[in-house]
């Protein structure tokens, strides 16, 4: 121990305290090294937006902000899913139609079988635990790449689907707590609660680890930032929630239409948890660590297949809660709920929210900003009254776009070694 | 110097189906000393190492921890002495930072959630006391840093658990000179600081600069183990090339001479 005594520097005090100036300068440096983080998506977000605003301008009333919310929550919720599988550079082509899957159970148990909502959500989540966990074993124990694996579930779910709806014919779904979901709205003031809570909790997170952080003497951003941020989040929750809570009935007498939909609480919620378990846990961790190298985790003792495992039954299950969401909007479940681009959409979501398809990047968010700018695409196109061709070849190339920006940023990456 | 070696092997056999990898190799290391390991390719280097840390089970011989009989059978075990191996191939997470990697699979907890201030203050602390003052932030992404950065980064992993043996599977392999100066250094300071280090290498140059005693394996046998000061490089060299250098090596004793040995009658020809 002779050397230790001389310097009692740790690296961390090396480096003087951030400032603001410091931190941006950080935060450019990395966007320029190629961690773009969400920036493609909040610049493709306003950008959309200001276009279909210009050419539409119906796009900017307060009835379609909350059509955006209701069109992108199903996607939202399977690119949430799918998030988990993409950290592990692994794919879920299936995503799509396993929602169907667990759409059509949801529908059989609640309508055809007539048991509450609670029995058919939970037989449906349960549905989509079992299918995740027959890829993952098959993936992670079989040792079947995933893309094969869940192309070979992509046709099988297909089938399921038609079986499960005896051959083509629809199930409505007529209870009221499903169809609540996606076509019920939060009252104004439960409203306002709901943005104080979600803005008060943050403040509260965010500056406890500050204060923590500052009294061990570790490294922090600066407290100029931390209040950025908790105002940022503030501003965007009040007015988002200030316009859901605009009247957007026709005639307001007849029925009043006002609030968020009840679909963005829960999503909100998902986040929120979704969000905890990848940073705040051991598990999300490991998940991190097999996506970036496998053979490490393996040595530092991390039960490779069962995270592996772990991440496809919670894309499944959260391909499920995509199912229910899409079935409660629909409100009935047709052999094509789940079909056609919905897996393109998730899978395009989470890319255009900044998750890598190489594995070991992304966040939740991802899938929420992402979300947002394939449900504002959906929604323009539908206003600009394109034919489906053209819908096609555009979702098509917002994908490729997506994909390329990562490939690239990625290549970048590795030439300025930032990531 | 220290009398009784903190880890000791004797007798060590391992083969691979029709294939003797390790005979009869009998090895030591000590606590405060680098003792390097080397040898020509396939001489057994990594499956010696691979037996030391759990990985391969042994065919026979005996593992003597501190004086004491002990058996390991799996990396754990190793771990629970205080075995650690750095390995050539860094086991690192490029996505990952600086301290989520040296707590990779043992994060410290409060509860469910994982305790940053904690591991950060302890992974500052353990970096500081290797008096390592290159890396900018502890929460910079491994893929930023450079060789020597990583190197150092996996080596201060190691020596996170109070392990008491740290076994480096050529650290300065993929190195610049001054990146394998500074590690090297690193080297030394483990065992400064009362560290058994067990360094494997190629490389005489960085052999003679930091080790206190070489092994030398020759077609998985042991040939001689004796202290650098006694030996000159030329006579490494013929050790890992031929086996036997003067009274050293085969035919210096049954394939260990830790005091030169004299000479016995009958060498082992059957190794070629």
């Amino acid at each position: 121990m002779t050397t230790t005594t001389v310097r009692q520097e740790g690296p961390a005090s090396v480096t003087p305290p951030p400032t603001v100036g410091s931190y941006v300068r950080n935060y450019l440096a990395r966007v320029r090294g190629g961690d773009l983080g969400s920036l493609p998506a909040v610049t493709g977000l306003l950008v959309l937006c200001l276009v279909f605003a210009i050419v539409r301008p119906v796009f900017f009333s307060a009835a379609n902000f909350a059509n955006l919310f209701t069109q992108g929550a199903a996607v939202t919720a399977i690119a949430m899913g799918l998030i988990f599988v993409l950290l592990l550079g692994e794919i879920d082509l299936s995503a799509g139609f396993a929602s169907g899957v667990c759409a059509a159970i949801l529908a059989n148990v609640a309508t055809v079988l007539g048991y509450p909502w609670y029995v058919a959500v939970a037989a449906a989540l349960f549905t989509g635990m079992v299918i995740g966990l027959t890829l993952g074993v098959l993936v992670a124990k079989v040792g079947i790449p995933s893309f094969v694996v869940t192309l070979a579930g992509f046709l099988a779910f297909q089938g399921v689907v038609l079986l499960l709806m005896e051959e083509g014919t629809n199930i409505s779904i007529r209870d009221e707590t499903i169809i609540a979901i996606e076509n019920r709205w939060v009252p104004p003031l439960i409203g306002w609660v709901l943005v104080a809570v979600a803005v008060g909790g943050y403040a509260a997170a965010q500056l406890l680890r500050h204060r923590n952080r500052t009294a061990r003497g570790l490294v922090t951003d600066p407290i100029m930032v931390v209040f950025g941020r908790i105002a940022a989040l503030a501003v965007i929750l009040g007015i988002a929630v200030y316009v859901l809570n605009q009247e957007r009935s026709i005639n307001p007498l007849i029925s009043s239409n006002k609030g968020m939909p009840i679909v963005v609480p829960i999503l909100a919620v998902l986040l929120v948890f979704w969000t905890f378990v990848l940073s705040r846990t051991a598990y999300g961790r490991h998940l991190y660590a097999v996506g970036g190298n496998r053979e490490a985790a393996r040595r530092a003792g991390i039960n490779v297949d069962k995270i592996r495992i772990s991440a496809f039954v919670i894309c499944s299950a959260m391909a499920a809660v995509g199912g229910i969401i899409a079935a409660s909007r629909d409100r009935s479940v047709d052999p094509n709920t789940g079909g056609s681009n919905v897996l393109l959409y998730a899978v395009g979501a989470a890319v255009i929210g900044g998750t890598s398809l190489f594995g070991g990047k992304g966040r939740i968010i991802d899938a929420v900003l992402g979300g947002a700018v394939v449900a504002v695409i959906i929604n323009g196109m539908g206003l600009m009254g394109y034919s489906s061709g053209v819908k096609y070849v555009l979702t098509g190339l917002v994908l490729l776009l997506a994909a390329g920006v990562d490939a690239l940023s990625r290549r970048r990456s590795a030439a300025t070694g930032t990531r | 110097m220290s009398a009784t070696p903190l880890l000791e092997l004797r007798g060590i056999d391992k083969s691979f189906g029709p294939v003797q990898v390790l005979r009869d190799v009998a090895f030591a290391a000590y606590p405060g000393e680098v003792t390097a390991l080397v040898g020509d390719n396939g001489a057994g280097k990594s499956t010696l190492v691979k037996c030391i840390s759990g990985i391969y089970p042994t065919d026979a011989g005996e593992f003597l921890f501190d004086g004491a009989p002990v058996t390991i059978n799996s990396p754990r075990d190793a771990a629970s002495y205080g075995i650690e191996v750095v390995y050539q191939d860094l086991a690192l997470c490029d996505n990952l930072d600086i301290v989520q990697n040296m707590f990779l699979g043992r994060e410290k907890r409060s509860g469910i959630v994982l305790d940053e201030p904690t591991m950060e203050q302890m992974a500052a602390e353990t970096l500081a006391g290797l008096s390592v003052r290159t890396v900018k932030s502890l929460r910079q992404h491994v893929s930023s840093l450079s060789g020597g950065q990583r190197q150092t980064v996996a080596i201060a992993k190691a020596v996170l658990w109070n392990s008491k043996l740290v076994i480096l599977d050529e650290p300065t392999a993929a190195l610049g000179v001054a990146q394998t100066a500074q590690v090297l250094e690193l080297v030394r300071r483990l065992a400064d600081n009362g560290l058994a280090v067990v360094l494997i290498s190629h490389n005489m140059n960085d052999v003679f600069a930091v080790s206190d005693r070489i092994a030398a394996l020759y077609l998985g046998q042991m040939v001689a183990q004796v202290k650098t000061t006694d030996i000159t490089h030329a006579q490494v060299v013929e050790l890992i090339t031929a086996g036997r250098s003067g009274g050293l090596g085969l035919g210096g004793g049954n394939g260990q001479s830790d005091n030169g040995g004299e000479p016995a009658a009958s060498t082992p020809g059957a190794v070629r």
